[in-house]
């Protein structure tokens, strides 16, 4: 198994894979199995098992080219070996020096939204309304309807660049954060500490 | 000044204070797209064009502007607002709690969303057409003073003049006919002016005759032409022209 690119052309499954290939390489976001197989002309059954093949094929270190299963899609990247020299020619204008505000606020987007600018300021305890600009402007999250009561805050989610940029298959692989239940009882112990001095 | 009167342009309104007070307490206009700091900036723009302190008016403008504002303070947080004026402070102890529990999540989470940054940096895609990476400036290359002070006297020095002698019309003077013209003169009372400058150039024949009008205008000479084109001949003043009848019969007969 050291020929990485094994066509064989009498296998109609491979003809497939080709042809998945050339749709992944022209692509500039993921594309789903459902795209694919539209795009195929063929159902989606055989669009996965072929999909299995390209990705054996452009596995990382096979390749400068690596399939991977991203943003609720399939899309080709570079190989981590091969960053350096793609840094030298692009820059990455969606997660460059993204400020620590950025990132609660991204990471309140993430967890809680669809959810508005005052929402995240009521967690963060001050204005969100530059963090959210700055990452609309990434493109990181993008606007989501209104709260329901009239004249409602514009709602924002987060976009599927934000999940190619973090290299999530989806939300749902975020990791569970509710193993931070023992801060909360010392941040209520030390608040009934303040409240006995105050009171005292 | 009738605070009541004020005329404001914002985003969200234009038109008189009063009106603006009416629209809120009515519902019509949402006081939460409502920029109050606009309205102070109008009032304080206002007083400054009046130049003189109205205490009154400033007062009526505070106690409004102070209503107005604590309207959109609980239009904006109406939970909140709830909140606090009903928690007993055991209650809002736990409320603070929890949203400080809620914040450190994130927090983590924040810090989290940077660890895969730096893990996952290394994947590049393609992203419809990427910008390409700011190009590397090159330094500049090591400079020679001399030589550039040299290109720049080069500059400085006047370019050579250019000879426009080749494209020059030579205008022979106006006083060289004239004295040509009464050297003619002296030797003959009349001249016959296409045969004297006949052969020369053209330029020379209108100045020429030019010099024969100066001579016509200080009396020296008479001119006449039978008809136009035909032929002009010069007399010195105070001859008599010959036969002025077949002159004037000649014209006629001519010009008929």
């Amino acid at each position: 198994m050291d020929a990485p690119l094994r066509l064989i052309a009498s296998n109609p499954l491979d003809q497939l894979a080709r042809t998945i290939e050339a749709l992944l390489v022209v692509a500039s976001a993921p594309l789903s199995v459902a795209d694919l197989a539209e795009a195929a002309d063929d159902d989606a059954e055989r669009v996965e098992a072929a999909l299995g093949l390209v990705r054996e094929r452009y596995a990382e270190g096979r390749s400068g080219i690596v399939l991977e299963h991203v943003a609720g899609g399939w899309a080709f990247r570079s190989a981590r070996e091969a960053a350096a020299a793609c840094a030298r020619l692009f820059e990455k204008p969606a997660q460059r020096n993204l400020s620590q505000a950025a990132l609660e606020t991204l990471a309140i987007v993430a967890y809680l939204g669809p959810c508005s600018r005052p929402d995240i300021a009521r967690i963060r305890g001050v204005s969100a309304d530059s963090a959210v600009a700055n990452l609309v402007e990434r493109g990181l999250i993008t606007e989501a309807g209104r709260d329901d009561e009239a004249g409602g805050a514009i709602r924002y989610r987060t976009t599927p660049l934000f999940e190619r940029v973090f290299g999530l298959e989806s939300l749902s692989q975020l990791p569970r954060l509710d193993d931070v239940g023992a801060s909360t009882e010392q941040i209520r112990e030390r608040l009934h500490e303040v409240a006995e001095k105050r009171t005292a | 000044m009738i605070v009541r009167e004020l005329e404001l342009d914002l985003d969200a309104f234009e038109g008189p204070f009063d009106l603006l007070l009416t629209l809120v307490l009515k519902d019509e206009l949402d006081l939460r797209e409502v920029d109050v700091a606009g309205i102070v900036l109008a009032f304080v723009e206002h007083l400054f064009e009046r130049d003189e302190l109205d205490l009154e008016a400033c007062g009526e403008f505070l106690v409004l502007i102070s209503a107005l504002l604590e309207l959109k303070a609980r239009g904006l947080f109406p939970e909140e607002a709830a909140e606090l004026a009903e928690l007993e402070p055991e209650a809002a102890a736990e409320e603070l709690a929890r949203r400080l529990a809620e914040y450190r999540r994130m927090k983590d989470a924040a810090g989290w969303l940077r660890e895969r940054l730096e893990t996952e940096g290394d994947r590049f895609f393609r992203l419809g057409p990427a910008p390409l990476a700011p190009k590397v400036e090159v330094p500049l290359a090591p400079q020679q003073p001399e030589r550039l002070a040299e290109v720049i006297r080069l500059l400085a020095k006047d370019p050579p003049q250019v000879s426009l002698a080749h494209m020059a019309l030579r205008f022979p003077p106006v006083t060289q006919f004239l004295e040509r013209f009464r050297a003619v003169l002296r030797r003959r009372a009349r001249f016959d002016f296409d045969q004297e400058v006949g052969e020369l150039s053209r330029v020379e024949q209108a100045v020429a005759f030019l010099a024969l009008l100066d001579l016509r205008r200080s009396g020296e000479i008479t001119i006449e032409q039978s008809a136009p084109f035909a032929p002009i001949r010069i007399a010195r003043a105070g001859e008599e022209n010959e036969n002025p009848d077949e002159r004037t019969s000649a014209w006629t007969l001519r010009s008929a």
